[in-house]
């Protein structure tokens, strides 16, 4: 499977991606610059964490004019899987792509370190090689990551189990005291409509290796290839 | 040319942390403020034909880039021409 991480200026998880699924997942991975235009026939699009264009105006707003948008909006509405993780998501959301918004923290502070999601739908592209209910431990890094959606959208979302992950504690319980930066119904992840499009906060390429805390993120990515491997055989 | 000062603040129903914590510390100055709410101030300098023309500017730069409307609201606090 060919994936393409795209790199905007202020990206800072770039190379923690490409490090994941070149190395650990055995793909094959380029970097596009946001200036460019052309996904080089990548299958899987990804756009990294991190403080694109300095996070000015809003997380996320500047990135989605870049030229490579036009693209990735073209891939994502033809079908194709497109991850936006942390960043990604927030610039995902700005393009419309996923709904919703981005909030800042409910604390107010700039939040990194592990937590736990609840895995809630394991019958999209991204998540099938984890079990429904089965519990993650992921980082978080982020300033500005409570989800937050008006009413209707958010039915819809738990309508269409279109809520992938949810932030809960270690055992899988939903409280407010394991909800870090008080996400609207402790949503941690969506995907659009057709399940092709992925916005998540917490980091899975952080937590891909055992050596480096822990592996639970690297079945998405394993999840994505298995799924190509199936599509590309049939 | 035209310069326009426009205020963004969060929706009235949303909640604003920044905004409220700004209002707790004020209490604790012991200023008597019931609610304070925290945006952003543009000024923006652009050329329009006539006012009519830089107002219908001004909303289209919002729609598109600088309001996100699922969170955000936006007042012209003021739209002025100028020579230059």
């Amino acid at each position: 499977m060919k994936a393409a991480v795209i790199v905007f200026p202020g990206s800072n998880c770039d190379r923690d991606i490409i490090d994941v699924l070149g190395d650990v997942v055995g793909c094959s991975v380029t970097a596009i610059w946001h200036q460019d235009r052309s996904l080089q026939d990548a299958h899987l699009v990804i756009l990294p964490g991190g403080f694109s264009f300095g996070d000015y105006l809003r997380c996320g707003a500047i990135a989605r004019f870049s030229p490579i948008m036009e693209s990735v909006i073209s891939h994502a509405l033809a079908g194709n899987p497109v991850l936006g993780i942390c960043n990604g998501f927030q610039v995902l959301t700005e393009c419309g792509l996923l709904p919703g918004t981005l909030m800042p923290n409910k604390s107010l502070r700039f939040i990194c370190r592990d937590v736990h999601v609840r895995v809630e739908n394991s019958a999209t592209m991204f998540t099938t090689l984890f079990q429904k209910g089965q519990v993650l431990n992921l980082p978080i890094a982020h300033a500005d990551g409570g989800y937050y959606a008006e009413e209707e959208v958010l039915k819809e979302l738990e309508l269409k189990n279109r809520v992938i992950f949810r932030y809960c504690s270690a055992n899988g319980v939903l409280d407010e005291e394991n909800n870090p930066n008080g996400a609207r119904q402790h949503i941690a992840g969506i995907v659009n409509e057709e399940g092709n499009v992925l916005g998540m906060m917490p980091h899975p390429e952080r937590h891909s290796e055992d050596v480096l805390g822990g592996s639970d993120g690297r079945w998405l990515f394993e999840s994505l290839v298995a799924n190509w491997q199936r599509m590309v055989t049939r | 040319m035209f310069l326009a000062v426009i205020a963004i603040t969060l929706r009235k129903s949303i909640l604003d942390p920044q905004g409220s914590m700004i209002a707790k510390s004020l209490r604790n100055l012991d200023f008597r403020v019931e609610d304070t709410r925290a945006g952003k101030h543009l000024e923006l300098t652009f050329r329009a034909s006539d006012e009519n023309h830089a107002r219908e500017l001004l909303q289209e730069m919002c729609a598109k880039l600088l309001v996100n409307s699922v969170t955000e609201e936006y007042r012209i606090i003021s739209l002025n021409a100028y020579e230059d």
